[in-house]
């Protein structure tokens, strides 16, 4: 069988795999972490989405083998190790942005990407616009686009520019 | 999906020539298309043979002409400085291919094997008169695409890059699909040195197409004015859940005119 050999949340593995393996399949299935969820295994919801070597990417439309080498952020790679969460969790928390929580993996995932990626600022438009591969049934989405537009400024350290 | 063997080549040559000796190997670029496919067991290649290391991406920009590399994504067109200053159109039409994540993993030659008959790229590049460069041939984007998701290339053919010529003028708009973001129809108008063309995604039963009618209207009159005038038939258009073939004939109307006005 073929080797992969990956970095996850600061840790490096080694893991059997089949050529077929997807690598949301090796993070649930053979790393037990399962807090990336599937939600549509058809590449819309965004359920699934990790960080692969600083970006987002849908980990059920990438094959596990694709990942040999990356440096892999998942949802569980967040918070610190004494339980403080990343201010991106902190202010999902705050603005209640999850009801059932399905979703919020994928979005926090995304969410960080979108604000790492823009450090001139965010509007509402770049979020909602930078949202649109993560679907949500619960929320209406208001309250996850308010939770980044909070965490953008404590992520970058600053106020956020004047809209 | 069925287990297949992954490799992953070094050169381009040897990436070739496995897929050349074998009709079932297939190529992988992002795998936003192709992984979809074979989770829904539509296709059981024996191979995959991903061309990540190949060194087919990059943006090259000389005076004329904007090269972009085969495996170059969405993402990395959307955010380039280069496209933008030269053919912003272009650069807005790859920010706007399905979602952020899609974009980090897309890319053009995918897109354009592909030719789904709802992708973005295909309206851009028959627009523009652009070559696809292989990796035994150059290709005109009038004999490239033969229909739905049929094209020019040939097994083992491997597209490399992707050559527009940079035109005076040129837009695109695209009327999403709501969840996918696919065009349910997409127009793209440009003038430039390939002259003055109308390329219409999402709408035709055998894929893009050129939209000769409007073509004529805006080479004699460039404005938003003269595509209005112009009546689209419904035959030969695709009718599906998400729209009728005449209101898609509607909609090609509607969104050429948008563009002609974004094109200025
Ligand atoms: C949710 C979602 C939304 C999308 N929305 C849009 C949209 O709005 N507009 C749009 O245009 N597209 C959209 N797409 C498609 C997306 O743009 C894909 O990236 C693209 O169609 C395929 O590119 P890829 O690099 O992922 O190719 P892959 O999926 O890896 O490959 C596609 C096909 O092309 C072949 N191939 C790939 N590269 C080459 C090459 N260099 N030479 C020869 N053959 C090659 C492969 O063998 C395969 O058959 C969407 C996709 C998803 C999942
Ligand atoms: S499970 Fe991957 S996008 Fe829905
Ligand atoms: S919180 Fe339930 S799907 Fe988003």
């Amino acid at each position: 069988m073929p080797q992969v050999t990956l970095s996850v949340n600061g840790k490096s593995h080694t893991v059997e795999v089949e050529g077929r393996t997807l690598l949301v399949e090796l993070l649930r299935e053979k790393l037990g972490l399962t807090g990336t969820h599937v939600g549509c295994d058809t590449s819309q919801c965004g359920a699934c989405v990790v960080d692969v070597n600083g970006t987002s990417v849908k980990s059920c439309t990438m094959l596990a083998m694709q990942a040999d080498g990356a440096k892999v952020t998942t949802i569980e790679g967040l918070a610190k190790p004494d339980g403080t969460l990343h201010p991106m969790q902190e202010m999902f928390r705050e603005h209640h942005a999850l009801q059932c929580g399905f979703c919020t993996p994928g979005m926090v995932m995304s969410a960080i990407d979108l604000v790492n990626s823009h450090p001139e600022g965010l509007t509402e438009e770049q979020i909602r616009h930078g949202l649109e591969g993560n679907l949500c049934r619960c929320t209406g989405y208001h309250n996850i686009v308010k939770a980044i537009a909070a965490a953008w400024p404590l992520m970058h350290g600053k106020k956020m520019a004047a809209e | 999906m069925y287990d297949f063997e992954y490799l992953k080549p070094k050169a381009l040559a040897e990436a070739a020539s496995i897929l050349a000796g074998d009709g079932d190997a297939k190529a992988l670029a992002g795998g936003m298309t192709f992984i979809p496919v074979l989770k829904q067991r539509l296709n059981k290649p024996s191979k995959v043979v991903d061309l990540a290391a190949l060194g087919l991406s990059g943006i090259k920009v000389s005076g004329e002409t904007v090269e972009i590399g085969a495996m170059t994504t969405h993402a990395t067109v959307a955010a380039s400085a280069d496209v933008k200053r030269a053919i912003p159109a272009l650069a807005k039409l790859a920010g706007n291919i399905g979602d952020e994540a899609v974009r980090h993993r897309g890319t053009i030659g995918g897109s354009l094997a592909n030719n789904d008959p709802s992708a973005c790229y295909p309206a851009a590049v028959l627009a523009m008169g652009a070559t696809i460069v292989t990796n035994k041939r150059r290709i005109e984007a009038d004999n490239y695409f033969q229909g739905m998701f049929a094209t020019a290339l040939e097994q083992g053919e491997v597209i490399t890059s992707v050559v527009f010529p940079v035109p005076a003028k040129a837009a695109y708009m695209k009327f999403a699909n709501p969840a996918s973001r696919y065009a349910m129809v997409g127009v793209f108008v440009a003038k430039g040195p390939k002259g003055t063309r109308v390329a219409v995604t999402g709408a035709g039963q055998n894929g893009v197409f050129r939209h000769k009618a409007m073509e004529e209207a805006l080479a004699k009159n460039w404005s938003a004015d003269a595509v209005a005038g112009v009546k689209t038939p419904a035959d030969g258009l695709n009718s599906d859940i998400h729209a009728s073939a005449e209101y898609r004939a509607h909609l090609v109307g509607v969104m050429a005119k948008r563009a002609v006005a974004a094109a200025g």
